[in-house]
């Protein structure tokens, strides 16, 4: 995840909702259509371009609104809100520059590649660019970290429902784990994707009536900056605030920190590379609709951030003490509390379900990812090669129900040792970064060598977590805050892995020329030349527009948090 | 997945040829349903069912809810979407399959 700032910890125990028969009916009837979706999107899978990556069929506004949902995942949610209940308007910071240009840059720049070139997976670019070993490590990163990742959201749901509905953990941990594997399984790619469009719309049913009862509770906007203004300092309402250098701030970041570290390395780090996100855009059905499956989704990302926000700042308002020894609400709390106060059953349903799902999605776009990487990386390249294609959507299937398997194991374990898990959870955060650096300078620089992509990913994995574990955890350098530390770990990661790249480089060969076309930004592979399909030409489709018009809108919308 | 055999590594035109090939075979395109209309029949219900426990919410639910019938408008927010779903169907139906699925794999089954 990109933002793994709040790891899962125990609710508090008074959280429990009051709900009945009518918002478990409708938690049902949404199961059932998740499963539903499974079974209809069985018939649609014959090769394994369906089961992994949709035929490469799918229209922009469904893989759009998926890439969202991907990303989506309710330990965002949860934790968004948390953070703007301990650092405040700050959280804007991880929506606007943390994750809006990266989007675009995607869209516009590096999808021709990735979808033109015909990749199948992140992990295959790198094959193609640099080497096996590049491409083996990669691979095997990628599908340990969604495991865990898979893991981690299992977890945060159990303990969620726990503390809501009052099941058992092991009860969820099995039940969310079935209804994963088996929509999964069923439909592979297109039914994991059919339900996160799905599930975006619940969730926005689910935080909008939280948002308009909370703003109505604590006054309207102007009630809820006030009140903040005077209980926790005007910069708690501002973006900008207090962060220049030298001067301290909760965050514990400078802007430099938060435009280099955050808005550049580590957003494009997560959102250009991490295969989860970029493979609902390789479902796409043609490259105009990849290239603007990031730019559909950079919309609503840009302001989603005020419907995990406002309930964060209007749960600092109504719990001053959110979060401290005093109070018995954490900062994760945010959200689920205001649920308890302020939603009548019905509607409350509609919420419950609404974060069960995006659970449930967190999870599902990680198991829909590993499997394709494991199978089509790892297993038909390494260790079974050559066989059918149908042999290979069988295998497909049992390595989903293995990962699955495996996802369930890690939520068990992180539930009797969860410190182990927040610090994997850090871990993570930093693997995306060297797999960046890789990419834009073997993308821009013709002569990185094939050799130099394994050590520069090698360099920025080993050079992120030394600078974080050792330098920042020991106390060797002084950085207020696990959040400081993890931007200039990422910022660190990528020098080291830029300068080892360059070093390595200088002293092996280049890849010939004639293998690097539509590999090297410059150059074209055969893909791309596909004529655009009728109607990709209508103004509102054009890429640049819509990218350039997501960044400017981005942009504006800092000016009301910056005076 | 056939004769790339691999020292030199595995190159474009192999991902190329065979993501194509693929493409020839896949029936995504043809057999896949139309999401619009799950969303459509969804929402539709979820916004009848929200809006109607909204019309016979009791006055401690709305009291609750700081004074909003907040069933009633989320439901007929619901409602809402689900009928854009619906009627979005109706006027651009779900095109034909894309040109790359040969004529015959779309009629076994």
């Amino acid at each position: 995840m990109q933002t793994p700032t709040h790891t899962p910890t125990e609710l508090a125990a008074g959280l429990r909702l009051p709900t009945n028969g009518l918002d478990y009916a409708i938690m049902a009837i949404y199961f059932a259509v998740v499963l539903g979706i499974g079974f209809a999107a069985r018939r649609s899978v014959k090769t394994t371009l369906d089961f992994f990556l949709s035929g490469r069929s799918l229209p922009a506004w469904i893989t759009g609104l998926a890439f969202i949902s991907a990303n989506l995942a309710a330990t965002e949610i949860l934790g968004m809100a948390a953070n703007s209940a301990q650092y405040g308007a700050y959280t804007v910071h991880w929506y606007w520059i943390g994750a809006i240009p990266a989007m675009v840059f995607l869209g516009l720049v590096m999808m021709p590649f990735y979808y033109g070139s015909k990749v199948r997976s992140v992990p295959e670019m790198l094959l193609l660019r640099f080497d096996k070993s590049a491409h083996l490590l990669s691979s095997i990163l990628f599908a340990f970290a969604a495991i865990l990742i898979a893991g981690v959201n299992l977890y945060a749901l159990a303990i969620v429902v726990e503390a809501l509905l009052g099941w058992p953990q092991w009860v969820a941990i099995l039940v969310a784990g079935f209804f994963v594997l088996a929509y999964i399984t069923l439909g592979g790619l297109s039914s994991a994707i059919y339900n996160e469009v799905l599930q975006f719309f619940v969730i926005l049913a689910a935080l909008i009536p939280i948002v308009v009862l909370g703003l109505k509770k604590v006054g309207g906007w102007d009630g809820l900056t006030d009140s903040l203004s005077k209980t926790h300092g005007h910069d708690f309402v501002t973006a900008w605030g207090g962060t220049g250098i030298g001067s301290a701030n909760p965050l514990g970041a400078n802007w430099l920190t938060i435009v280099l570290g955050l808005g550049f390395v580590l957003s494009f780090g997560y959102w250009t590379t991490n295969f989860a996100e970029v493979q609902r855009a390789l479902s796409a059905k043609n490259l105009s609709a990849a290239q603007r499956t990031p730019l559909i989704a950079a919309f609503p990302k840009i302001f989603i951030v005020f419907l995990v926000m406002i309930p964060g700042l209007v749960a600092a308002v109504l719990v001053p003490k959110i979060g401290t020894p005093g109070s018995d609400l954490q900062y994760n709390d945010a959200i689920p509390y205001l649920m308890q106060e302020l939603l009548p059953n019905g509607v409350l349903g509609i919420a419950v379900t609404g974060l069960l799902a995006a659970f449930m999605a967190g999870m599902a776009a990680n198991v829909s990812s590993f499997n394709t990487v494991f199978t089509n990386d790892i297993w038909a390249k390494y260790v079974v090669r050559g066989r059918e294609d149908a042999y290979y959507v069988r295998f497909g299937r049992l390595i989903t129900a293995i990962g699955v398997a495996a996802s369930v194991g890690t939520a068990f374990l992180a539930s009797s040792f969860s410190n182990i898990m927040s610090y994997l959870q850090t871990l993570f955060s930093f693997f995306n970064v060297p797999m960046f650096v890789v990419f834009i300078v073997g993308m821009f620089w013709k002569r990185a060598s094939t050799k130099s992509g394994f050590w520069g990913l090698l360099a920025g994995t080993v050079t992120a977590m030394v600078n974080y574990f050792v330098l920042y955890k020991r106390g060797i350098i002084d950085i207020p805050t696990d959040q400081g530390a993890n931007f200039v770990s990422a910022i660190a990661g990528f020098v080291a892995g830029a300068v080892v790249m360059v070093v390595v480089s200088l002293f092996t060969a280049p890849k010939p020329e004639e293998e690097l076309q539509g590999l090297v930004y410059g150059t074209r592979s055969p893909g791309m030349e596909e004529p655009p399909a009728p109607g990709d030409d209508a103004w509102y489709r054009k890429p640049a527009l819509l990218g350039w018009g997501a960044v400017i809108i981005a942009a504006a919308c800092y000016i009301p948090f910056s005076l | 997945m056939t004769e790339h055999s691999g020292h030199s590594g595995f190159s474009e035109k192999d991902v190329q040829r065979e993501v194509t090939e693929l493409e020839g075979k896949s029936a995504t395109a043809a057999r896949i349903f139309d999401l619009r209309r799950i969303i459509g029949l969804l929402f539709v219900l979820y916004g009848l069912i929200v809006g109607i426990t909204g019309l016979t919410d009791s006055d401690a639910a709305i009291e609750k809810a700081q004074g909003v019938n907040i069933n009633l408008w989320t439901g007929l927010g619901m409602l809402l979407l689900g009928l854009f779903f619906l009627v979005w169907l109706k006027l651009r139906p779900t095109p034909p399959p894309t040109p790359h699925v040969l004529p015959e794999e779309q009629d076994n089954e």
